[in-house]
């Protein structure tokens, strides 16, 4: 291994993730990438999914991330979500909560609901469950 | 004079009086030190992506995007004023209702419809009084804990709206956090994105032209069509925070004035107690001693 690439993963509200990682791979729109040190500069969109990263040790962690973008540079790899959660740190109580209300608020038949942020909530809150549900 | 018992009772009130302002400004230093904490944790979110988004701009044409193009006729325009929802808090929320004023006259003289989006109580008031249309209105979001996904919906919300063509350009009147002793009202066009002058200052300051070799994926102009909706929440955010962070700095900065302005009273009520005071056991002593005298005889 060349050595470590800087991981930082940052929210509006928080600064998430800032490790040095041997490899974070991503998903990006337009497929998963991966990115080791030495990485050209590269920017892109990042869609609803779990950013996977290795860390100094070698350890495997996990990263929710919701929609966002990522910029690469040789030694840093930037993430930039709108919200972000490691895995260890999701609260299955609220995401069963976001779950149901999401869930409830589909089936409703009410005009002023606005479909395509449940549908958001209900793939999110889904994702989550799934990444917390997956234990390495 | 005042009697003894009606100054004690005023003492007595105007101390009260005290005890509220005081444990307010000591609620609002803590509300402060939490939003502060709220800034410091945006900073870094902001700064990234508006470097980003600079150097995107730089590459990408002008017609990137619908939003960047400014309307030939300005017909009607939407404007987001963010207020607080309570007072007691100085002259913060007539500061900004002041600048929203002054701003609508100017537009309305121009023959220009002006709509508003409201966060905060004090500006919707305000606005339903002078009669302007509301869009929308949140109340409950400056001053108290809110997440970006509110500045999600109303950016999203006003980016639609201006592309459908509702308005022809969308501003945000805010309070600007520029110290504990000042903040001042500013205003800010978002719609249609002016050019990033900032930034494109600083990539000149580097050294190598910053991102020049980047590869992008999706192409530069899809990245920059998604990033800039983006950039009118995380504006729409910042203003959020500045706002609710300059109300609780001008609230302690009003409460403090409070408290020092009780005491004083206290002071000079006290003084005014003490002389009544005096001045009876005067007169009842005068009334002992010429009693005396007078049995003496």
């Amino acid at each position: 291994m060349a050595g470590n690439i800087r991981l930082e993963v940052v929210t509006p509200e928080a600064s998430v993730v800032s490790e040095d990682a041997q490899i974070v791979v991503g998903p990006g729109t337009l497929g998963e990438f991966g990115i080791l040190i030495g990485h050209t500069p590269f920017l892109t969109t990042l869609k609803l999914g779990t950013l996977r990263y290795k860390d100094a040790n070698g350890v495997e962690k996990f990263v929710f991330i919701s929609a966002g973008f990522a910029e690469a540079l040789p030694d840093k790899v930037t993430i930039l979500a709108e919200s972000a959660e490691r895995r260890r740190d999701i609260d299955m109580e609220r995401v069963k909560q976001a779950l149901k209300r999401a869930q409830e608020r589909l089936a409703s038949k009410k005009p002023d609901v606005d479909y395509e942020r449940a549908r958001a909530a209900l793939q999110r809150a889904l994702y989550r469950i799934r990444l917390a549900e997956t234990r390495s | 004079m005042a009697t003894l018992k009606e100054v004690k009772t005023k003492i007595t009130a105007v101390k009260k009086t005290k005890q509220i302002t005081k444990a307010m400004n000591m609620v609002a230093t803590s509300k402060l030190r939490g939003a502060q904490q709220k800034m410091d944790a945006f900073r870094p979110y902001a700064l990234k992506f508006a470097d980003v988004l600079g150097s995107l701009a730089e590459k990408a044409g002008e017609e990137a995007s619908p939003l960047l193009i400014p309307r030939e006729e300005v017909k009607k325009i939407h404007v987001i004023l963010c207020t607080s929802d309570r007072g007691l808090c100085g002259g913060f929320n007539s500061h900004l209702v002041s600048k929203a004023e002054k701003f609508a006259k100017e537009k309305s003289e121009q023959s220009i419809e002006v709509v508003f989006t409201n966060f905060g109580k004090k500006g919707r008031n305000w606005c339903r009084k002078n009669g302007f249309l509301i869009l929308d209105e949140h109340l409950g979001i400056v001053g108290a804990k809110f997440g970006f996904n509110i500045a999600t919906i109303v950016g999203q919300r006003a980016v639609d709206g201006f592309l459908d063509e509702e308005y022809d350009e969308v501003y945000i009147i805010y309070s600007e956090f520029i110290s504990m002793g000042r903040q001042i009202p500013a205003i800010k066009q978002i719609l249609p994105i002016q050019p990033v002058e900032s930034s494109e200052k600083k990539a000149e300051d580097k050294e190598t032209p910053y991102l020049a070799e980047h590869i992008c994926e999706p192409s530069t102009d899809e990245l920059l069509g998604d990033m800039l909706p983006k950039n009118i929440c995380v504006q729409l955010y910042s203003a959020l925070l500045e706002t609710s962070t300059s109300e609780h700095a001008a609230r302690m900065t009003a409460m403090d004035n409070a408290t020092k302005a009780c005491n004083d009273i206290v002071d000079s009520l006290t003084l005014a107690y003490n002389k009544a005071r005096q001045a009876s056991i005067t007169a009842d002593l005068m009334d002992i001693v010429g009693g005396a005298e007078a049995l003496k005889g």
